[in-house]
C-alpha cells in the first residue's frame, strides 16, 4: 500500500519538551512579576501538577518524521489534566485526580477469537522496547476540541500480524480493564462497562492506527489510558480506547460502549467528519486547546490521503 | 433589611467575580471557554432553584421575609441566563447569527434554552414596582412562567449531558420538592374543608 508522505516538519525544527516548557515557565513567571507583588501571594497558578508530570519514566525512540503534523503541540499539562476517561469519573479533570490508584503492572493483554495464537500475553512481550517510535497525531474529540500529541508507541499492525488473525477475522474488538475498585467510575453504571472500542480489520491493519505505550517521550500517565491504549486519529477521541486488556477477533461488528448508549448519536465508524452533524450539534468546526478561535474541522481529521480509500463509496451518513 | 439585602446582593455576585478571578489565572482548565458556559449555566439553574425555594421557606418558617429576597434573586437567575447565553453566542458561535438560528431550530437542547431565556425577558422587564402596577392582574400571570422556565431548563440539562444524568437527576429533584411543598400549602385549605365537612357529618 502506498501512503502518500504528509506535509511535515522534520523533527529537529520542533522544539524539545524541556526548553519548550522552559519558554512556558518563564513567560508565565515574567506575567506574574507584571501583576504585580501585591497579589503574588493569592495567585498560585501553577499550583503542583502543572509540571509535575514530568519525571515519569522516560522511553527510548525514534522519530518517525512521516506522521507529524504541522501544528504546534498542545500544552503537557492540558494533554494530562483534560481528559475523557469515564472509568475515572466523567468531568474532565476526574481522571488526572483518579487515576493515580490504577495499578498498571503486571499488565496483560488477552487475544481471543479467530486468531492462530489466541493467548494471554504480558505486555513486555508484546513491545519492543527498541522500536517505540514519536508520532506527531492530531486528536479530535466528538465534542468539538481537538489537541496535538506527540505519541510513543508502535503500529497496530504490528501487533495484529504476531497474533495472526484467521481468514475468518473481519473485525477486531478492543476492552478497557475492568477494576471498579481502582477505578472508581465503573462504581456507577454511566455505560456498561467495560468500556468496548471495534475496528473493522482493514482499518486496525492501516498504517496510522497505532498503540500508544507514552506521550511527550515518557511513559502514559494513567489518566491518559496507561499502559497501552489505542490511538485512530481520524476517528472521534472516544474510539481510541484506553488501558486495553482484551482483543477479540470477530466476524461480527463490534458494538461499541457508546453506541450501545446512544445507537443514535455514536456509530460504529465515528470518523471525523465536518459534513455529518452529531444529533446535538455541529461537527463543522472544533476549539484547538488553547486557541481562542475555532478553526474548521478537516475531513478525516486532515488523514484523509491515508484513510479515504478504506471508505470508498460507503454513505459515510448512513455509516457515522 | 437593608443591610441584609446589601449581603445577598454581594453574596450573589460571589459566583461570577469567582469565575472572572479563575478565568483570568488559568483556573477554567484546559478549555476555559466551554467551562465558561458550563459553569455559568449551572450557577443560572442553582440560582433559579435558590428563587424558588423562598416562597417553600416562607410557607415552612410561617414568616414573610425570605418573600423580600425574591425579586433580586430572581434577578441574578436572569443575569446568569445573559451571561451564559452570552458564552454561546460569543465563544461557541463567534456571532454566526446563521449557525445559531441553525442550532435552534435543529437542536432540541439548545431550543430549550434560547426559549428560556426568551421567557424570562418579561419577567425581568416587570421586575420595578412601576411595571408591576402597569402589569395589575397579569403580573403574577406573567410571573407564574418561571415554573415553566424550571421545566424546560431541567431539559435543556438532561439533553446536553452525553451519558452521566446524575446531576440532572439531583436537580430535578430539588426542583421536584419545591414544587410539591407549593402544591401542599394549595391542598391545604381544601383539607381543611374537607376536615371539616367530615366532622359536620360526625357530629350529625
Amino acid at each position: 500500500m502506498l501512503i502518500k508522505k504528509s506535509v511535515s516538519i522534520r523533527s529537529s525544527e520542533i522544539t524539545p519538551r524541556d526548553i519548550y516548557e522552559q519558554r512556558r515557565k518563564f513567560l508565565k513567571t515574567s506575567i506574574h512579576a507584571g501583576i504585580g507583588l501585591a497579589t503574588s501571594g493569592l495567585l498560585t497558578t501553577y499550583s503542583p501538577g502543572v509540571f509535575a508530570g514530568y519525571g515519569l519514566k522516560r522511553l527510548k525512540h525514534t522519530k518517525n518524521s512521516r506522521f507529524t503534523v504541522d501544528d504546534e503541540l498542545t500544552k503537557y499539562k492540558d494533554v494530562t489534566t483534560y481528559n475523557n476517561f469515564y472509568e475515572f469519573g466523567t468531568s474532565k479533570s476526574s481522571p488526572a485526580a483518579n487515576a493515580g490508584k490504577l495499578t498498571t503492572e503486571p499488565w496483560s493483554i488477552r487475544v481471543e477469537g479467530h486468531v492462530e495464537k489466541p493467548a494471554s500475553y504480558h505486555l513486555e512481550d508484546l513491545i519492543n522496547e527498541n522500536a517505540l517510535e514519536e508520532r506527531i497525531y492530531r486528536l479530535r474529540c466528538v465534542e468539538r476540541w481537538s489537541m496535538v500529541i506527540p505519541w510513543l508507541g508502535f503500529p497496530l499492525a504490528e501487533l495484529i500480524k504476531k497474533v495472526k488473525p484467521t481468514s475468518k477475522a473481519k473485525y477486531v474488538e478492543f476492552s478497557t480493564l475492568y477494576r471498579p475498585d481502582e477505578m472508581k467510575g465503573q462504581r456507577r453504571s454511566v455505560l456498561d462497562w467495560p468500556y468496548v472500542e471495534g475496528l473493522r480489520i482493514d482499518e486496525a491493519m492501516n498504517p496510522l492506527a497505532f498503540l500508544a505505550v507514552g506521550l511527550y517521550g515518557e511513559v502514559l500517565p494513567n489518566q491518559n489510558g496507561a499502559p497501552i491504549r489505542l490511538v485512530v486519529p481520524w476517528k472521534y477521541g472516544f474510539k481510541s480506547i484506553k488501558s486495553i486488556v482484551k482483543l477479540r477477533f470477530t466476524e461480527q461488528q463490534p458494538v461499541s460502549s457508546w453506541t450501545r448508549a446512544a445507537p443514535n448519536e455514536y456509530g460504529f465508524y465515528s470518523n471525523v467528519n465536518p459534513e455529518v452533524d452529531h444529533p446535538r450539534w455541529s461537527q463543522s468546526r472544533e476549539r484547538r486547546i488553547g486557541d481562542f478561535f475555532k478553526r474548521k474541522t478537516l475531513m478525516f481529521n486532515g488523514y484523509a490521503d491515508e484513510v479515504a480509500h478504506l471508505y470508498k463509496g460507503m454513505d459515510l451518513k448512513k455509516y457515522f | 433589611m437593608r443591610i441584609a439585602k446589601v449581603v445577598i446582593f454581594i453574596l450573589c455576585l460571589v459566583p461570577i467575580s469567582l469565575l472572572f478571578y479563575k478565568f483570568f489565572n488559568d483556573g477554567l482548565g484546559a478549555n476555559p471557554f466551554e467551562a465558561l458556559t458550563r459553569q455559568s449555566g449551572e450557577w443560572t439553574l442553582r440560582f433559579l432553584l435558590l428563587t424558588l425555594s423562598l416562597t417553600p421557606l416562607k410557607i415552612l418558617l410561617r414568616k414573610s421575609w425570605p418573600l423580600k429576597f425574591r425579586r433580586m434573586i430572581g434577578l441574578f437567575v436572569y443575569f446568569y441566563a445573559s451571561i451564559h447565553l452570552l458564552t454561546y453566542i460569543w465563544f461557541d458561535q463567534f456571532f454566526d447569527w446563521g449557525e445559531i438560528w441553525t442550532d435552534i431550530i435543529k437542536r432540541p437542547f439548545i431550543t430549550m434554552g434560547m426559549l428560556s431565556w426568551f421567557i424570562l425577558l418579561p419577567l425581568a422587564a416587570t421586575s420595578t414596582n412601576a411595571m408591576k402596577k402597569r402589569a395589575g392582574r397579569y403580573w403574577k400571570k406573567i410571573h407564574q412562567l418561571i415554573y415553566l422556565v424550571g421545566v424546560l431548563v431541567l431539559l435543556h440539562y438532561f439533553m446536553l449531558v452525553k451519558a452521566d444524568i446524575l446531576w440532572p437527576l439531583i436537580y430535578s429533584a430539588i426542583f421536584t420538592c419545591l414544587m410539591l411543598v407549593r402544591l401542599w400549602k394549595l391542598q391545604a385549605p381544601f383539607s381543611a374543608l374537607k376536615n371539616a365537612a367530615f366532622y359536620t357529618r360526625l357530629k350529625n
